[in-house]
């Protein structure tokens, strides 16, 4: 054996590598202070095994990235952890880097002769940024991708060569395929590799000047092994808990697929760029201009940080240098947080993070069904899905004067964001609804409520103003119509126990003729009752005064003949199912519908064909 | 910088010796951490190999597009494409060639199917009518009617499939693909 390592290390001369390696001398002893550095290098190691490994799975394109990543994170053994221990240990870099480069000024080791490797640090940390950037973008869901949108509109900012820089990056005027293969590009080769060249010089010029040890009489002095070695390794096992507590208990998130067409309001950078994202927001720095804010400030500082070891040469420079760190410091630690409460008080932000979160799980919910993902990707999925277009064309098209139980379908209350003046401080205002909340549409809860309490049902009209401030006529139209009189004196009907059955009954029917998804089917028992009433108009206790069909007209579900006249109410010819609201929602003002009474505006044009099939499909429920 | 100690082992002079203790920890410490997100990584990248397959719905036959009247009795073996859908990580894809068999009635109620390729090196063998033989063109294998081998080249004769004859007409076949080389017919996946 040492036969074999004499042999050895004549050839290489790896004794004396190691011996310096592992026994460089630590005056004063080990101290958990210089473990920030080994952490780094730790964490950096995981990224690059992580990464590795997860390059063997991911495919860069943008109808393949999101996909592969989903594939990763839930179909591939312990892709969750290795994706996880990626993501997580991305961050701690983040965290460690800070920590590291204040212990550095702290305990001055920036300052001559380690000048040089000071400066070195900070390429090291543009590097680690820039790999936490690039690597955002990569599972080109609509977090990375709306975060990054931002990024590379800020390079487009750059003076003069910007909408050059920009279009490099994206590989072309927009986002697409090469957005993709040239940020994987940056993540896992270019910027890894000059890293790694960066950080052997880094180490090597430590190695050359030594640990900066501020009492060295503190202790006896050290070796790196194992004394040093050990609190490094106690360091790097706390972060991997960590890590690996994270990734267990929160797992990296992947967001619903990038969509273009998609706004995606619950957009926010990775946290740890948080700070500058509310620099931005100040309306004095907006008033600045974008290259003010997310150029020349940060580059500012980066120069005042490069220019630390210079500052440094002055008897006050230390001090200087420790504040200028410790209020750069504070006042990211406080943007941050600024950033994060804004973020926890905004009711609007809050309903879109819940809104990205359902989605999130919607897609995976679809793409395990057997058809699996069609080959134009996942945000397909979601785009013919009723469950997920349905809620966002309501709010987009009805919310304006409809609600969904209060909202606007998509859990975002309907807002009016008023500026008193220019820049001034911005009020929200929550808008009255002026028609009704269709929440439980069709739904026996809806059309017994129709029946036993129209004015009610429908009092968000009264919204509706005219220019002198008092209800608009057509909404008196409605409300003072003949179903509402009907509504009214029939009321008293309802109060008469023995017609509470009746009620039912009739609902019932109206409900069955809507062929919604598990509904009780027309030929039932109920239903059948319900028909004798609509028709005839008897109860149990006393009568209608004016009959259903007397005014509505009625095509029973397989029937061929016609109860009623089409013409004076609107026909109930599948109430609430999907031809009926298709139809009405095509032209409202149709004489089978609200005719010369209807003040709602037609959708026919307004709407794609495609559209309007998801927003029915959605309110009647027909979906999976 | 201190002066090199050339001996791998020797502690600096005029220290105490290392608790024993402290250097096993920082071994010890130090490869756990170190191995954790390696054997994560590695578990992660034999994905393909520990896989379990999907149990597909079905008894894996699938029916022919031709019927048992259209097979002549010990007549001319006829070449079927297989149509299946096919999985490939996360897409589906529907309806696509994935292979071919030769069908063959050799009673009235009795049809053999071999997959079309050839055991040998995974070619795809041609039947010759003039010599009522499968002929592989890669490396000359051949085959008899039926699907012993006639040379030495092939390790085994062609595989046979699992033919069902159902309401009297149908031709369904269990479409399976097996190894190459290996003297055994041992399916694949």
């Amino acid at each position: 054996m040492n036969a074999l390592i004499n042999w050895l290390d004549d050839r290489t001369g790896f004794k004396k590598l190691m011996h310096e390696a592992l026994y460089e001398n630590i005056p004063g002893g080990a101290r958990w202070r210089y473990v920030w550095g080994s952490t780094l290098v730790f964490t950096f190691s995981i990224q690059v095994i992580t990464g590795l490994f997860l390059w063997t799975a991911y495919s860069p394109s943008t109808t393949t990235a999101w996909e592969s990543v989903y594939y990763i994170q839930n179909h591939m053994q312990y892709g969750w952890l290795v994706r996880g221990l990626h993501h997580f240990s991305a961050q701690a870099m983040t965290v460690l880097l800070a920590l590291h480069l204040m212990q550095v000024v702290i305990d001055g080791a920036y300052k001559a002769p380690r000048e040089i490797n000071f400066w070195l640090g900070l390429i090291l940390m543009q590097i680690v940024l820039g790999l936490g950037l690039t690597g955002y973008l990569l599972p080109w869901d609509q977090k990375g991708y709306y975060a990054t949108q931002v990024s590379t509109k800020i390079m487009g900012a750059t003076p003069v060569v910007g909408s050059q820089l920009q279009q490099l990056a994206q590989g072309g005027p927009e986002y697409g395929h090469h957005t993709l293969t040239r940020f994987f590009a940056m993540h896992a080769g270019i910027l890894p590799g000059t890293l790694i060249a960066f950080l052997v010089l880094h180490i090597a010029v430590f190695r050359r000047h030594g640990i900066t040890v501020p009492d060295p009489d503190r202790a006896p002095a050290a070796t790196f092994w194992p004394d040093q070695v050990l609190k490094d390794a106690v360091a790097c096992l706390a972060v991997l808990g960590t890590v690996l507590t994270l990734t267990i208990w929160k797992g990296a998130e992947l967001a619903a697929p990038a969509d273009p067409s998609e706004a995606y309001s619950a957009a926010r950078p990775e946290w740890y760029f948080l700070f500058l994202f509310q620099f931005l927001r100040f309306t004095w720095v907006e008033k600045l201009g974008i290259p003010f804010g997310a150029i020349y400030v940060p580059g500012a500082l980066m120069a005042i940080l490069a220019a630390l070891p210079i500052i440094g040469r002055w008897r006050a420079g230390h001090v200087l240098n420790v504040l200028f760190m410790m209020v750069m410091m504070l006042g990211i630690v406080g943007l941050t947080g600024l950033a994060l409460y804004n973020d926890t008080n905004d009711p609007d932000f809050q309903a879109s993070v819940k809104q990205a979160h359902v989605e999130a799980i919607r897609v995976e919910e679809l793409a395990e069904r057997p058809a699996g993902i069609p080959l134009e990707g996942a945000v397909s999925l979601l785009r013919n899905d009723p469950k997920t277009q349905g809620p966002r064309l309501f709010a987009r098209n009805c919310a304006p004067c409809h609600r969904y139980n209060g909202h606007d379908a998509t859990g975002h209350e309907v807002v009016k964001i008023v500026e008193k003046e220019k820049h001034g401080p911005k009020e929200r205002i929550v808008e009255n609804p002026t028609a009704t909340d269709l929440g439980n549409f069709g739904s026996p809860e809806w059309i017994k409520s129709v029946i036993t309490d129209f004015k009610g049902t429908f009092a968000a009209l009264e919204n509706v103003k005219d220019k002198e401030g008092n209800v608009a006529e057509s909404s008196k139209h409605f409300l003072e119509g003949e179903m509402a009189s009907w509504s009214t004196s029939h009321a008293q009907h309802w109060r008469v126990k023995e017609n509470e059955q009746a009620l039912s009954d009739l609902v019932a029917f109206l409900h069955s003729q809507s062929q919604r998804r598990g509904i009780p089917g027309i030929s039932d028992e109920a239903p059948k009752r319900g028909r004798q009433i609509f028709e005839t108009g008897k109860l149990p206790v006393g009568k209608f005064e004016t009959n259903c069909i007397d005014c509505h007209s009625l095509h029973p579900i397989g029937e061929d003949m016609l109860l009623g006249e089409i013409g004076a109410g609107p026909t109930l010819t599948n109430y609430g199912g999907e031809r009926w609201l298709r139809e009405f929602l095509t032209n409202p003002g149709h004489e089978k519908y609200y005719g010369s009474n209807n003040a709602m505006p037609a959708f026919g044009g307004r709407l794609l064909d495609k559209e309007l099939d998801l927003l029915v499909r959605w309110m009647v429920g027909d979906y999976d | 910088m201190s002066q090199p100690h050339l001996e791998l082992h020797e502690h600096p002079p005029g220290e105490p010796r290392r608790g024993f203790m402290t250097h096993i920890l920082a071994a010890g410490i130090g490869l756990l951490v170190g191995t954790v997100p390696a054997f994560a990584g590695l578990a992660f990248f034999l994905d393909p190999i520990m896989r379990k397959k999907k149990s597909g719905s079905g008894d894996g036959f699938l029916k022919m597009p031709v019927t048992l009247e259209a097979l002549e009795i010990n007549g001319q073996p006829q070449l079927v494409k297989i149509i299946m859908d096919r999985v490939d990580a996360w897409n589906t894809y529907l309806n696509q060639p994935v292979g071919s068999v030769y069908l063959r009635r050799t009673d009235t109620d009795k049809v053999v199917a071999f997959n079309s390729i050839c055991p040998h090196l995974g070619c795809m063998v041609d039947y010759k009518a003039a010599d009522k033989n499968y002929f592989c063109p890669c490396h000359t294998s051949t085959f008899d009617e039926d699907g012993e081998m006639q040379n030495d080249i092939p390790p085994r004769g062609l595989d046979t499939l699992k033919v069902e004859i159902r309401n009297g007409t149908e031709v369904w076949v269990k479409f399976q693909n097996f190894r190459a080389t290996t003297p055994d017919k041992i399916p694949v996946g």
